[in-house]
């Protein structure tokens, strides 16, 4: 604990991606009681307040039908949170267990679990996402499943690599010594010491799965209106640059925050779990 | 007469790689008897290892192995058990200990969680409770004063030595009949080895533990085995009585290796005290090795 406090004091940058990932959390769970307009995140429309520049109370704009931004920006990183989480629940299991499984057993299973891997990572990310979308109906859910299908490969092979190296470790040839099972050895005894790395990759992806989603819904391919999307509210505001600068500014510096946050959030836990790259 | 506790006759191992096949053991015959310490001496890439991973029945299983010859561990044939008859005896009726002591423990879990691991090897219904108690007892035996400590701490936090203590009370643990130490302690400094070495003779006197014990390293082999077998490519070249055979040793590679051997003077390894007043005294500093700056 004292450590931690140490790093984060010794490098400012870390403290500050903290600082920035609570107040997205913050902003995006209590959005119902911050948001000044609560009932702007639906189908509302406000004509007489329609386009109009940052001023009290719509302190970041209103949008073409007289939606309030900021508060469209908050329910937008609700959503853009849930994907990153609902991602890489489903991303990173599969990942760290075709990982596992393909480093510790080797031969047969090695070859073709990682062949399959090589294909996914082979196939530019944005790319198959978007041809998954394609097929799919654009919804929230379809969203979710590109992006998960694109993301596992990193984590098998990450893991794979750590495998590789911990299963030469004298503990398990120790633990195989005192007659522990495949199981207990892959999931007891390796899989404990790749955590802080799968956790630093995670946190960094938090980040990168809101960036690549907001780039599917930038092509229209995400969450469909009226539902708030900050990719989407940057693509549409996009075609009314440069006077309607707010339209696209405000939603694309909320991307950039979130993203950047979580980079110096993943930095600073790579610091603190003492995880080399 | 009794059944040796390992009898091993005519054991051969051949690795098959893909440009062939690979013999590793050409034969090897030799025997412990119940509470005997026997030592198997040789180079590296001899041989050595193998047959204690074959003995473990950690080899057997891989396709790219072909064993041939007998195994007979407490009068049981172990090339006629099955697979899960061979896991049933690992950790409970023989055990093992490595060269690197801190490397052999996880260093995710504390001292205590491991050996809670290991003692429900032997006994699978034991509590939380009654293995700390148990676990406390047998770091007790091995001279370690706080056990309670140890038992929280990781590996990482003890030093070598006490690792290699921690290892012996784990690889005692179940009351194996063999224990089979793997070149233990080499890379622990030398008086910490012989410390513990001297330890794990009395603990496995006390405990009636035969011991298949392998090592490159003969001053060591000298003060813990009875009988000697000297291993070289694969081939058991000399056996016999430890005294015998470091005093007249008739083979030319027996001969050729205690040549090789820096002569210790003395008797052996020094027996260093763990700490002694003297050790405390201040510090010496020769003529003309005075630090800069230091008056001396």
């Amino acid at each position: 604990m004292t450590r931690t406090l140490a790093i984060l004091a010794r490098n400012p940058l870390s403290a500050f991606g903290i600082v920035l990932v609570a107040l997205v959390v913050l902003g995006a769970a209590f959005a119902d009681v911050i948001a000044p307009f609560p009932e702007h995140r639906g189908a509302v429309v406000d004509f007489l307040n329609f386009n109009k520049a940052p001023e009290w109370p719509y302190i970041f704009g209103t949008d073409l039908v007289g939606r309030d931004l900021f508060s469209r920006i908050l329910y937008a990183y609700r959503i853009s949170l849930l994907l990153a989480v609902v991602v890489l629940a489903v991303a990173v299991p599969i990942g760290v267990v075709t990982g596992l499984i393909a480093g510790h057993f080797g031969g047969w299973t090695e070859a073709i679990l990682m062949r399959i891997t090589d294909i996914f990572l082979s196939i530019p990310p944005l790319v198959l996402a978007m041809s998954m979308m394609g097929l799919l109906e654009p919804t929230l859910v379809n969203g979710m499943l590109a992006v998960t299908a694109m993301w596992w490969p990193w984590y098998t092979r990450l893991v794979y690599n750590l495998t590789r190296v911990e299963k030469e470790e004298g503990y398990v040839l120790a633990a195989e010594v005192i007659g522990a099972s495949r199981v207990h050895i892959i999931f007891r005894e390796i899989l404990p010491n790749c955590i802080p790395a799968i956790l630093t990759k995670m946190t960094l992806d938090v980040g990168f799965v809101i960036l690549i989603a907001s780039s599917l819904s930038f092509l229209g391919l995400g969450v469909q209106p009226p539902t708030p999307d900050l990719g989407s509210m940057v693509a549409e505001g996009a075609k009314y640059l440069p006077d309607s600068w707010w339209l696209t500014v405000f939603p694309g510096l909320a991307i950039l925050v979130v993203v950047f946050g979580f980079n110096l959030l993943g930095d600073a836990l790579r610091e603190i779990l003492g995880v080399d790259q | 007469m009794t059944i040796p506790t390992l009898l091993i006759r005519d054991l051969g191992l051949t690795f098959r790689t893909y440009t062939g096949s690979v013999d590793v053991l050409h034969g090897i015959s030799l025997h412990i008897n119940k509470g005997e310490r026997v030592a198997l001496v040789g180079e590296s890439g001899s041989g050595k290892s193998v047959t204690a991973r074959l003995v473990i029945g950690l080899l057997q299983n891989s396709r790219r192995t072909r064993v041939s010859g007998l195994l007979r561990f407490e009068g049981r044939d172990l090339g006629t058990l099955s697979a899960a008859e061979r896991h049933a005896l690992r950790g409970t009726r023989m055990s093992m200990i490595f060269q690197d002591p801190t490397s052999s423990l996880n260093p995710v879990y504390t001292i205590g969680a491991q050996f809670h691991e290991v003692l429900r090897r032997g006994a699978p219904e034991i509590g939380e409770k009654t293995a700390m108690e148990r676990a406390a007892q047998l770091l007790a035996e091995v001279f370690i004063n706080d056990p309670a400590r140890v038992l929280a701490s990781y590996p990482f936090q003890l030093s070598g030595g006490m690792n290699q203590r921690v290892m012996i009370a784990m690889a005692l643990a179940n009351e194996p009949s063999l224990l089979i130490a793997d070149e233990p302690g080499t890379a622990l400094d030398v008086t910490v080895q012989a410390q513990t070495l001297k330890l794990m003779r009395e603990m496995v006197d006390r405990h009636g533990t035969s011991v298949l014990f392998i090592s490159h390293n003969l001053g060591v082999v000298r003060e813990f085995a009875d009988r000697v077998y000297v291993i070289y490519k694969g081939r058991i070249v000399e056996h016999g009585g430890t005294a015998d055979l470091f005093a007249a040793p008739r083979h030319p590679y027996t001969q050729a290796l205690l040549r090789a051997v820096p002569r210790v003077t003395g008797g052996g390894i020094p027996d260093i005290e763990e700490a002694t007043d003297c050790f405390f005294e201040p510090m010496i500093v020769h003529e003309g090795c005075g630090e800069p700056g230091d008056q001396a």
